[in-house]
């Protein structure tokens, strides 16, 4: 802070602080505290407000543990998020080493840029392009009959398929920045001085590589697990039938039942849930926070 | 327990860049072969090349009589110290140490056992759970010997594992170095920049100028004996006078020069008629009163001295105005002349050198 008053003067940075201050305060705070004093309310008919019924209660959270449907929604919305982390994780890896280690850094600075110019689309734009990619008579039907790999077009849009596939391309860059990080920082003598004392590739990567990159694979992970979890826009483009969201249900209380009390009960149920989730898993991995925010 | 390198002709060019060119030397088994030169020269690459990271362009890498070719650095009996050590900052000492026994599947109880035992013959003592951000530098630097001897390599490669460390403990380690060398036997390849290291370490060294080894022979030879001029002066101070071969009586010569004709032996690389320059070490020159004029001399004046502990430089003028270095040592008894007196430089004729004054360069082949 006086580093801040240092350079930019009195006046200066106390409109710093004080936008950043209205921003997290009413643009962030407010509204969550709000909808969490929502979320301990009833939806009542207004002329019921303030009257007998109008009590703190912890109702709207039970709605949940009674509903086995919700339950299992919320069950699958977590397996296929971390799928979708792992998938992201899994394509992401291989090439994060190969951008930070193998490529000349003025090759890297292209792929770069190709690879951020998806960016510049919005969300839902790139989602519904997905859409029409995998429909039935899409793009990618048609090239994969075209090369002879598959007879008859593949139903792309069921389950929760099209979903993961739409979910891994939206969030996949989130996984590689931060593990493209860490490799870079690392040695390449590291790299060298293992290979020398004689390890395979595989173990290279297994004792020195990925134990270095450890603190961005975990912050990639939980980053992609937040962000799929809590995604809205490419699970209602590219649903099929019977794949059915957390966040979608939580849209559902809020704008087709009107209920904003259950809805916000549902949205920090989902949030406490994801963060024990997350934190149990970090535990079990033996990553600490410290590491992540590094 | 070790092995012979041999490097067969061996060029490496990066584009149109040649970093090695035609390098031929064959490193005996057990011996401490350096290779010596400034900045640039080519010795990493040279380094790179026998233990597998690059493969030369033209040329054989040979180890024990085996070419090298297509086998990775996982694979070849060589083991390397880098030059900023490249230990794993996340694994202890002890699994630092045996890293190369744990790929190789020995078993935990035996790889602790091994580390034990050569943390003893680095004289680490209960460092083994220690953290590598734990030690000081020179602790790192017997780690990483511990770690690359674990192997059992057949070749140790050296990249200028010492400058990084100061002074004292530089001296200390090259001394270290050695016993540990003589202790196992293997075969040592050590680069360097600084003379003082190759000379006082070495059996034999190389010495190499923008990539072409200029001379291998013993530390002795090297200084004694220089091939070219670039020998001469990479390793140890000269006195450089130019001049012009005249006449040839075996391995010694008749040499003119703008101060006068003198008598010296012959670099190989020289005849008669030549350009060439005479070299002449400091410390194999000697300042006598002008009373008779001597052979080989040259009238100087006495211009400044510098005090260095256990001898003393003085700077002397010639009458073109050059200036040399004439080397003493400290003898109260016998103090060396005071500045601006007049006196002869002399030097004996079996210890300055007609040499040719360039290095042999990665361009001229
Ligand atoms: N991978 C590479 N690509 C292109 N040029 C290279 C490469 N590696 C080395 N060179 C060039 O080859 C020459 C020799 O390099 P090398 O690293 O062998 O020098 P060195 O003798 O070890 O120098 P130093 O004492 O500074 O470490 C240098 O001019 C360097 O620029
Ligand atoms: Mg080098």
């Amino acid at each position: 802070m006086q580093e801040l008053i240092r350079r930019y003067g009195i006046s200066l940075s106390v409109i710093m602080a004080a936008m950043t201050a209205f921003w997290l305060l009413a643009l962030v705070v407010i509204p969550n505290l709000v909808l969490f004093k929502f979320s301990f309310r009833l939806y009542l008919p207004v002329d019921q407000l303030g009257g007998p019924n109008d009590v703190y209660t912890l109702k709207n959270y039970v709605t949940f543990f009674n509903s086995p449907i919700h339950i299992n929604v919320f069950f699958l919305t977590i397996v296929y998020s971390s799928l979708v982390t792992l998938i992201c994780l899994i394509i992401t890896y291989p090439l994060a080493y190969i951008l930070a280690k193998v490529l000349k850094p003025t090759d890297t600075a292209t792929f770069f840029l190709v690879l951020l110019i998806p960016l510049w689309v919005s969300e839902i734009l790139r989602s519904f392009a997905w859409f029409i990619i995998l429909s039935m008579q899409g793009p990618l039907n048609a090239i994969l009959t075209g090369i002879g790999l598959i007879d008859k077009p593949i139903r792309w849009i069921s389950g929760f398929q099209s979903v993961v596939i739409g979910l891994v391309y939206a969030y996949i860059l989130f996984m590689l920045f931060p593990i493209y990080n860490a490799i870079q920082a690392l040695d390449t003598n590291q790299i060298e001085a293992s290979q020398d004392l004689g390890a395979s590739t595989w173990r290279t990567h297994w004792r020195v590589v990925i134990p270095h990159a450890k603190p961005g694979i975990a912050s990639g992970c939980v980053m992609v697990f937040m962000l799929c979890a809590g995604s809205v826009v490419v699970p209602t483009t590219l649903a099929s039938t019977n794949s059915r969201w957390f966040t979608e249900i939580i849209q559902q209380w809020m704008f087709e039942g009107l209920d904003w009390n259950v809805g916000s009960a549902y949205a920090f149920l989902l949030l406490a849930l994801c963060i024990l989730f997350v934190s149990l898993v970090m535990r079990v991995l033996n990553v600490r926070l410290v590491d992540i925010a590094k | 327990m070790s092995e012979d390198v041999h490097l067969s002709q061996i060029c490496m060019d990066f584009g149109s860049f040649r970093a090695v060119n035609n390098v031929e030397v064959t490193i005996k088994p057990g011996e401490f072969f350096s290779f010596l030169g400034p900045s640039g020269c080519g010795k990493t690459t040279i380094l790179r090349l026998i233990s597998g990271f690059m493969e030369p362009t033209q040329g054989a890498v040979k180890i024990g009589g085996k070419d090298m070719k297509g086998i990775r650095p996982n694979a070849r009996p060589t083991a390397l110290i880098f030059q900023n050590l490249a230990l794993f900052p996340l694994m202890p000492v002890w699994e630092n140490i045996t890293f190369g026994l744990e790929v190789r599947g020995v078993s935990k109880e035996k790889r602790r056992a091994k580390a034990e035992e050569l943390l003893q013959l680095v004289d680490l003592h209960d460092s083994a759970d220690k953290r590598i951000s734990q030690l000081s530098g020179g602790q790192k630097q017997r780690v990483a010997i511990a770690r690359a001897l674990a192997v059992e390599p057949k070749v140790m490669l050296l990249d200028e594992p010492l400058s990084a460390l100061d002074l004292k403990l530089r001296q200390h380690m090259r001394a270290e170095l050695r016993a540990i060398q003589k202790r196992t036997g293997v075969t040592f390849i050590y680069i360097t920049h600084d003379q003082g290291e190759a000379l006082a370490m070495s059996d034999r060294v190389g010495v190499m100028s923008q990539g072409v080894l200029q001379q291998v022979a013993t530390p002795q030879e090297i200084y004694n004996n220089p091939v070219n001029g670039f020998v001469a002066s990479f390793v140890g101070e000269n006195n450089v006078i130019q001049g012009k071969v005249a006449s040839v009586n075996g391995g010694m010569a008749q040499f003119e020069t703008a101060k006068g004709a003198f008598h010296a032996k012959l670099g190989a690389s020289v005849g008669l008629g030549d350009q060439a320059k005479l070299f002449v070490r400091p410390e194999f020159c000697s300042l006598q009163p002008t009373n008779e004029t001597k052979a080989n001399s040259i009238a100087v004046e006495v211009t400044e001295i510098a005090f260095e502990g256990n001898f003393v430089n003085v700077f002397v003028r010639d009458n073109s105005g050059d200036t040399h270095m004439v080397q003493v040592q400290n003898d109260p008894s016998l103090p060396p002349p005071a500045p601006h007196t007049a006196c002869q430089m002399v030097f004996n004729p079996e210890s300055c050198m007609i040499l040719s004054e360039a290095a042999t360069s990665r361009h001229g082949h």
